[in-house]
């Protein structure tokens, strides 16, 4: 009963988180502040959603997949928007900034 | 329960498509379609449990390797190569580059 309750918080919270970067990335003006709205909330809504699933699944062959999953996602997740981050910045991308870079900003 | 996790996926799916046609620059494009990409292995997963075939989960895993590894490889293309190109100078010298 608890762990159906737990299990139910897990994966509203990692659907509410998926929709909330879903939502980020068309309101940031700029690839970078996208970036960091997908990066963070895709690893953490994976995280969310697969341990609502391991709750659920309890012990067994398919909470093993699930961690597998979950191990993987976690890896390579912030991997690929580092690998992408380093690739938009290695090819000249500027960043969008407000107001001119000596004064109020570093 | 898993009907409501799926719904929210598919709303994700829906707008993180929407910037993968419109994004201003190709690097939006691949930041859209690799969420894209983690989103429908979380469906996949829910999906399994939802209709009580446990051998989604495999298909799931599998989504997750090939996704990261497109993932590197377009990452590759667009930053040291070109990217429609197919005469063989040009696949040596990127070769060059990264040895």
């Amino acid at each position: 009963m608890i762990v159906d309750a737990l299990s139910w918080i897990c994966l509203v919270l990692g659907g509410l988180v998926g929709v909330i970067g879903a939502i980020g990335i068309h309101r940031f003006p700029d690839f970078y502040s996208r970036q960091h709205a997908t990066g963070t909330t895709d690893t953490l809504g994976a995280i969310l959603i697969l341990l609502g699933l391991g709750l659920q699944a309890g012990f067994s062959l398919a909470a093993l997949k699930i961690g597998l999953i979950f191990l993987f996602l976690f890896l390579t997740s912030p991997a690929a928007t580092h690998a992408l981050a380093y690739a938009a910045t290695h090819s000249g991308l500027k960043p969008k900034l407000d107001g001119t870079p000596g004064e109020d900003m570093p | 329960m898993y009907i409501t996790a799926i719904l929210a996926i598919i709303v994700t799916l829906g707008l993180v498509l929407a910037r993968a046609l419109m994004g201003p620059t190709i690097y939006d494009r691949i930041a859209a379609i690799n969420m894209f990409g983690t989103k429908t292995v979380l469906l996949i997963a829910v999906l399994a449990f939802l209709s009580g075939r446990m051998d989604l989960l495999d298909i799931a895993l599998v989504y997750a390797l090939i996704n990261f590894i497109a993932m590197v490889a377009v990452l590759r293309l667009v930053a040291y190569g070109d990217f429609y190109s197919s005469d063989e100078e040009n696949i040596e010298s990127v070769k060059v580059d990264q040895g």
